[in-house]
């Protein structure tokens, strides 16, 4: 009797549990199906080619794929010396009693729902980037050569600049989140020994502990990509969801992929036009798959044990 | 070139090594101050918005918020009260499906340790916690709007958020059931009791409050979401309990509000975002706070 019972519980939690691996097989399958006839019709052009004609039916997707690289791009470059920095600070640096709570506050970030972000952005962001930011970046940088085309057009402030900004800084508590673990983790031995030798504390930490640490920030960085990657309600309501080409500025308004769907999903009138959004959909997974996959290597590699006092 | 030579004298005269010393005392202090602006500037961002989410949320906040719907348009008054109960009746429909989920995920993962399909379960929750929540909306959209269900429905917008909360209910109770000692779970085997009982009467017990955390941890975040419920759950202005038929939710009407062209709506926005925050953010510090305490 017990041991039917205790059979007949072991099924249920493993046919519960298994649902989660069948989640994941289901979302695979069901948008590999709907995204099938872009996928059979457009191949590589879908991702080579910037032209989104529902009426002609001719569906290109690099303005998408271009306009998530850029705001992720530029997401990172303006997070990862914030947050790291922050971090570095508050490891080695900060007095000790304000260290945690100081830390704590940031992570407190990562509590904003994206919509409240969005909302954020629109009313108080955007208005500071149309009328001082973006004029202000084109007077000095955009004067420069190479560089100066990036700033390039008018100020509107609903562009993929400002989509860029609004995720840098929802990507900002896990970035420093996961530096700040990964400097903890680094043995105080790393630091003592290049102290005892005579170094300045920023030496200890620029050439004992950074290093150290280097793979696991690394990884915080990809997991930030992976985080702004698929971002979609913030940007979605700043990134000005209009133009279509591949321009060079900063300060043109464009689409991410994921903007794309949460914005043209429900107008769909067509199965090529709903296979096509679909398959923005499909890249987005693959590439969430692939990123998580690589930054939990590279965190994991950072945090787990270690011989003490290895440099790496 | 005279000139040049009485510039360079005086500092010739100090000794090479203290030079080295005054060089690299300079460049640690101007480091640690650009380490201390990023710092300030982390803070300065949350502070900022955090403002803005109060200074302008407060004034929206009165009784007819929470207990009324939405005006016509144009017309001021009204409040988000079918949007506060969609995210309430959400939260719990799919809190009952992914709880369960999650609890037994973990078990499956820590308890069953033995098992062949063990790593894949644990393997998938962590590649669904990474997934864009667009992509499950999508995923439910196909499932369930266009499938099962036949049309926009409260039931779909609840499945999409019991995606995204399984895997952090999982991931967090398998950390709480791997501190549970193993000698627990040895004297209960060795006093005759069946693993069910184990579990049920000594593992689950024991890791109680660090359950109950993970389930609250992942309500509150599923709270907040936003774009998979776009396309399931779709918005709804009226009151409504049916889960067979769109239903509103906070962030939802959020989104509305802001995209909106009303002054009074935007209040209403940034009322709502206050609520969420309030709740959201105030559950998350609870929480640490309580973690902290314990590991204490």
């Amino acid at each position: 009797m017990t041991r039917t019972f205790d059979r007949a519980f072991a099924a249920g939690v493993a046919a519960l549990a298994l649902l989660v691996p069948l989640t994941l097989a289901a979302i695979t399958v069901l948008l590999l199906i709907d995204s099938w006839p872009s996928l059979t019709t457009f191949g590589l052009s879908y991702f080579t080619t910037t032209e989104w004609d529902p009426v002609k039916l001719v569906f290109g997707a690099a303005a998408y794929v271009y306009g998530t690289l850029v705001t992720t791009v530029v997401a990172v470059l303006l997070a990862a010396p914030v947050a790291v920095g922050a971090a570095i600070y508050l490891t080695e640096f900060a007095p000790r009693a304000v260290r945690a709570p100081i830390a704590f506050t940031i992570e407190l970030l990562a509590y904003i729902p994206s919509i409240v972000y969005g909302l954020w952005a629109i009313f108080v962001m955007v208005p500071v980037m149309r009328s001082v930011v973006e004029p202000g970046l084109q007077v000095t940088l955009g004067q420069l050569p190479l560089i100066g085309k990036l700033f390039s057009g008018t100020p509107i402030g609903l562009d993929l600049l400002s989509g860029g900004v609004v995720l840098a800084i929802m990507i900002l508590p896990i970035l420093m989140a996961i530096s700040r673990e990964v400097l903890l983790a680094v043995p105080p031995t790393q630091r003592e020994a290049m102290i005892g030798l005579g170094a300045t504390r920023w030496e200890a930490v620029s050439r004992a502990v950074l290093p150290y640490a280097r793979p696991g920030i690394i990884g915080g960085a990809v997991l930030g990509v992976a985080r702004a990657f698929g971002e979609t309600m913030a940007v979605t309501m700043v990134v000005g969801n209009s133009s279509r080409d591949i321009s060079g500025s900063l300060f043109v308004p464009g689409y991410t992929m994921a903007s794309a769907i949460a914005n043209q999903f429900v107008e769909a009138d067509s199965d090529l036009y709903f296979s096509a959004i679909v398959e923005i959909a499909l890249v987005l997974l693959l590439v969430g798959i692939i990123v998580n996959g690589v930054a939990r290597v590279l965190i994991h590699r950072s945090i787990a044990d270690r011989p003490a006092g290895a440099v790496v | 070139m005279t000139v040049t030579v009485t510039a360079i004298a005086p500092t010739s005269t100090i000794p090479m090594r203290h030079r080295v010393v005054v060089r690299r005392r300079v460049a640690e202090t101007v480091i640690v101050g650009l380490l201390l602006v990023a710092t300030l500037v982390a803070v300065a961002l949350l502070v900022t918005i955090l403002g803005y989410v109060i200074l302008r949320g407060l004034p929206a906040i009165n009784v007819a918020f929470f207990t009324e719907r939405p005006k016509p348009f144009g017309e001021v008054g009204g409040g988000v009260a079918p949007g506060l109960i969609g995210t309430l009746l959400l939260a719990a429909v799919s809190g009952a499906i992914a709880i369960p989920v999650g609890i037994a995920a973990a078990i499956f993962v820590v308890e069953y340790r033995s098992g062949r399909f063990s790593a894949p379960v644990r393997f998938a929750a962590e590649l669904i916690a990474g997934l864009p929540s667009i992509v499950i909306g999508v995923f439910v959209w196909a499932l369930l709007v266009r499938g099962l269900v036949g049309h926009y429905a409260a039931i779909a917008g609840a499945v999409a958020l019991a995606v995204i909360m399984v895997p952090i209910v999982a991931r967090t109770v398998e950390e709480v059931l791997k501190l549970v000692p193993n000698s627990l779970r040895e004297a209960a085997l060795a006093l005759g009791a069946p693993r069910w009982k184990v579990i049920l009467r000594i593992v689950l017990p024991t890791a109680r409050a660090g359950v109950l955390t993970a389930c609250i941890l992942a309500l509150a975040r599923s709270a907040g979401e936003t774009a998979p419920l776009l396309l399931t759950a779709l918005g709804n202005d009226f009151f409504s309990t049916d889960l067979l038929r769109p239903i509103g939710a906070l962030p939802l009407a959020i989104y509305r509000y802001a995209i909106s062209p009303y002054d009074d709506w935007h209040t209403k926005a940034w009322g709502a975002s206050l609520v969420l925050v309030v709740v959201i953010g105030g559950v998350g510090m609870l929480l640490r706070v309580v973690a902290r305490q314990r590991v204490r």
